[in-house]
């Protein structure tokens, strides 16, 4: 990336507009309910995700502890296949995709150089609609019958004629989801296609505007595809279609069709903007332009073609025809050649570089490893001769584990302590974000690294309780759980220090080599910015 | 007339199967870490291919994070480390996407010779059709007639901690699919309600059961002995419940076996049509009721008889279960079509389903004093 220089048209921009605008921020409830304030829509997406991460988490606990030892102890199967269910939907929809919304809503204008969202009122209502699609979620766990228990993935027939009614709960939650989503990905796109600083041309936005818009532009095409499959679930259920059963022509695949040309996308849509943040913090602290940018644009790009292609990989076991297995198998494995050169890229650019590890560095480290960690297990997963042995087993939950816990969430948090010291104008507390660190690095590999020797010997996902001989590394796992879990309490407990503006004052630029428009404004950020656009050269 | 197993029938068979699990059992490996190398040359095969993709994945993951790890020992701020101003390099960057894609293509042929094997599934010895229901696991010889149910063996005490667990615990079935070894046994895969996976690792055969269609899978199996598996597509409640077991025998074991099960399904024939004739008492009718119903029913409709709300109706104090006696033996014999209820028409026998009706009718306080019997469930079946 070129280095960025910026003019401020008009003197003392920042402290002027500060003054003129200090009455204009209305105070307590109303700031927030009727906030059009990117950076307060911000705030209110990463506190949601943060919510919603601990809420998810809590479910995890639940499974964990019923998975500690062989034997059914503390929940009824039927309620543990509604955690895993709920557990799933919350992290994905509730927990990940809010938070890399919420990052969005504080950095892209930040980064292009732009006063606000290009909608900002279509920004409050798109975060006002999911704490009631959440909790719709969550309350229809207490009514009769419980939540979904069908998976998070929610086959059909299963989540069809063998559900119970509360299924439109679900369906109707997953549909306000989906609008939130969709309208958060329309802001982002008008935003950076309208809204650009002069001089602020495509090959010079940062990495984590570029993998933000193509994210964009995943979620408006995929979305509506979740929306249909929903829709047709609801049908089959109330309506008396028969879209997935045979028994009136239908085809139960044919919703693991429709579900996984969402699916697949929606892992990229989960990991594009992680890609950014790792693309932001590491040459920041290696002291050294990021290696490759255009290559970084470029695959960023093929991987978001190519995860149009590969949603059968999911499916190896369904009896699809060998031209197809053979198929979905080439193409997953395509995507490995652009994911790869990403990771070369961050490798190149600490090469030669100088090299410190602030903590958000230290995430950022983490997550390459265990991101590529990740990554190979799936390159072995598309495999379709080997994923007949792997597929629905501790095998696959290890690895999406190491992509999206070590790999989306590790980001999320790499990106809260980069940014952090930014949005408060306060240093965070770096002791209490270190012991988060390692307790959650340690603690991580606990709970995900031995799923693959219990998936590799046989252990299938989304069972309450298992035969004897996983019972020594459930246990470990389970404890790894616990800790993992427990850890994350010290990083809420350094946020709600940061929110209260405790620590050391930080000058503008915050780090040592941090580059970018959003370095240049005073720390905190100003509650408005970039009034009149900078001129990036 | 598709009713062929008594429970004289399933006591005989589960008597014959428990000296076989004996057997082979005491593997069970604590820390096993890898794939299994299975039974059949495919399972080899593919535990070659697993070996040969995770040592490139150890290869490529040391030296990624060697040259990382090198930078940052060794080029750090705190060394007093210049960084150098570099940041693209066309040949670098061709190079690291062409070498990667190279790799591929020679973890792609052998793959793809695997995967073709697999699926041909082309002129079979035997076959078998594997029928999944919630939850357990019908096996029908298509040659031979010879069918049967195989369920959890494992007892509801031992999930529930009250007995000492058993060395096969969850991996245990009442009566395991028999196969012969060094022949080519094809499996028709289908489901009678929501998706199952049926999965012996040992094979490497996983494939789903898919309601309203059929899948292939096959296995020549090189050695006898007992092979476990499980379902691995959730299938509702109890998915981490249904086992398979699959017994591969020498030919002549293996013979001997189905002219058994043979002779056995004549007995249990000719067993019902002497019961049909005969009344049950109610304490008789009761007992076997009882029986019955724990193994069929309560997994849903609870031991307690009053189901789990919002999900399975409760069948104690139930319009059905106290008033209406025709619909009550429809239910029993077609399922309710658009609900979980199944159709029991092919998995009891005629005096069995007569037993459990009367004990749902007076047990928990249903005390409506009706006692069915076979003959009743005959007339309702064959209009007799």
């Amino acid at each position: 990336m070129t280095s960025l220089s910026t003019e401020h048209q008009g003197s003392g921009h920042d402290d002027h507009h500060d003054d003129h605008h200090e009455h204009a921020i209305p105070k307590g409830i109303k700031r927030w309910l009727y906030t059009t304030n990117h950076k307060d829509i911000g705030t209110l997406y990463l506190w949601f995700a943060f919510i919603m991460f601990l809420t998810g988490g809590a479910m995890a606990m639940v499974i964990r502890a019923e998975l500690f030892q062989p034997g059914l102890q503390i929940v009824e199967p039927g309620f543990f296949n509604q955690m895993t269910t709920v557990h799933g939907l919350i992290m994905v929809f509730g927990a990940v995709m809010p938070a890399f919304t919420g990052l969005a809503n504080w950095l892209v204008p930040m980064m292009i150089g732009a006063p606000d969202m290009a909608l900002p009122r279509m920004n409050n209502w798109s975060f006002w609609i999911l704490p009631f699609a959440f909790s719709i979620l969550l309350a229809s766990l207490f009514m009769e019958g419980g939540g979904p228990a069908f998976g998070w993935t929610f086959y059909a027939p299963l989540s069809t004629t063998y559900s119970n009614d509360n299924t439109a709960l679900f369906v109707f939650s997953v549909h306000m989801m989906g609008a939130s989503s969709i309208m958060g990905a329309i802001n982002v796109i008008v935003t950076i296609f309208n809204m650009r600083a002069p001089g602020m041309t495509w090959m010079k936005m940062p990495l984590f505007v570029w993998t933000w818009l193509i994210t964009a532009f995943l979620l408006i095409a995929v979305m509506p595809v979740l929306a249909g499959a929903v829709t047709m679930v609801l049908t089959d259920k109330f309506f008396g279609t028969s879209f997935f059963d045979a028994a009136g022509g239908g085809d139960p695949v044919m919703f693991q069709h429709i579900f996984w040309f969402f699916g697949h996308p929606e892992v990229y849509i989960m990991i594009l903007p992680a890609f950014g943040i790792i693309s932001a913090i590491v040459p920041t602290f290696s002291r050294k332009p990021l290696f490759g940018y255009a290559s970084m644009v470029y695959a960023t790009t093929s991987i978001a073609l190519l995860s149009f292609i590969v949603w059968a990989h999911h499916m190896f076991t369904t009896g699809m025809p060998v031209f197809a297995e053979m198929f979905f198998m080439l193409a997953t494995m395509l995507i490995s050649v652009p994911t790869g050169v990403k990771i070369f890229n961050w490798v190149a650019t600490m090469w030669r570089g100088s090299l410190s590890f602030e903590v958000p560095m230290l995430f950022a480290l983490a997550f390459i490893v265990l991101f590529t960690i990740g990554g190979l297990s799936g390159l072995m997963l598309a495999i379709t001769p080997l994923d007949f042995q792997y597929h629905d087993t501790y095998f696959v939950v290890a690895h999406f584990h190491y992509v999206l816990v070590t790999g989306a969430i590790f980001s999320i948090m790499a990106a809260v302590y980069y940014w952090l010291p930014k949005w408060t104008g306060k240093m965070f507390d770096i002791t209490l974000a270190k012991w988060h660190f390692w307790c959650s690095l340690i603690s991580v590999n606990v709970l995900f690294f031995p799923m693959h020797f219990v998936g590799l010997a046989g252990m299938p996902r989304r069972i309450p309780d298992y035969a004897l001989q996983f019972a020594d590394f459930n246990k470990w796992i389970s404890l790894g759980g616990f800790a993992f879990g427990l850890s994350q309490l010290i990083f809420l407990a350094l946020l709600i220090k940061a929110c209260r503006k405790q620590g050391d004052p930080v000058s503008s630029q915050v780090w040592e080599g941090a580059e970018g428009l959003e370095w240049e404004i005073p720390s905190p950020a100003p509650y408005h910015t970039f009034e009149t656009p900078p001129v990036v050269k | 007339m598709k009713r062929i197993l008594s429970n004289i029938g399933m006591a005989l068979t589960s008597l014959m199967t428990i000296p076989a699990i004996a057997e082979t059992a005491g593997k069970v490996d604590q820390y096993s870490l890898n794939m299994t190398k299975g039974v059949t040359d495919i399972s080899a095969e593919v535990y070659d291919l697993h070996m040969l993709m995770f040592i490139i994945c150890v290869v490529i993951a040391i030296g990624v994070f060697g040259v990382m790890f090198w930078s940052i020992l060794f080029h750090r701020k705190s060394r007093g480390v210049k960084p150098a101003h570099f940041h693209e390099s066309f040949k670098v960057e061709i190079a690291w996407t062409v070498i990667p894609f190279i790799i591929l293509i020679f973890m792609a042929v052998p793959a793809a010779k695997t995967l073709i094997a697999m699926e041909d599934a082309s002129e079979p010895d035997l076959t078998i059709i594997v029928t999944g229901s919630q939850w357990k696991w019908h096996y029908k010889y298509m040659d031979d007639g010879v069918e049967y149910y195989s369920k959890l063996a494992t007892l509801p005490d031992e999930i529930k901690g009250k007995l000492e667990k058993g060395e096969n615990y969850l991996l245990e079935v009442d009566r395991p699919l028999v196969i012969p070894i060094n022949k080519k046994v094809r499996f028709l895969i289908t489901s009678d309600d929501v998706i199952h996976s049926w999965w012996v690792p040992d094979f490497a055969v996983k494939q789903d059961a898919n309601p309203g269609f059929i899948n292939d899978a096959w296995a020549i199996v090189n050695e006898p002995g007992v092979y476990r598996g499980k379902c691995t597509e959730l299938c509702g409640k109890d998915h981490g419940f249904m086992p398979v077991v699959v017994i591969a025998k020498e030919e002549g074991a293996y013979n001997e076996w189905l002219s058994e099960q043979k002779a056995m399904l004549a007995a249990a024939k000719a067993e019902e049509q002497r019961l049909l004739a005969m009344n049950m008492t109610m304490e008789e009718a009761m007992a076997t009721g009882e029986k019955v119903y724990l193994a069929n029913c309560a997994a849903c409709h609870m031991p307690n008889g009053q189901g789990l709300p919002g999900v399975f109706p409760a069948l104690k104090g139930s319009k059905i279960a106290t008033k209406d006696e025709p619909r009550h033996i429809e239910i029993l014999l077609n399922g309710v079509a658009g609900s979980a209820m199944q159709s029991y028409a092919k998995q009891l026998s005629m005096p069995d389903i007569a037993a459990v009706i009367t004990y749902e009718r007076n047990a928990w306080g249903n005390n409506t004093g009706d006692l069915v019997q076979a003959k009743d469930i005959n007339a309702a079946m064959n209009g007799k």
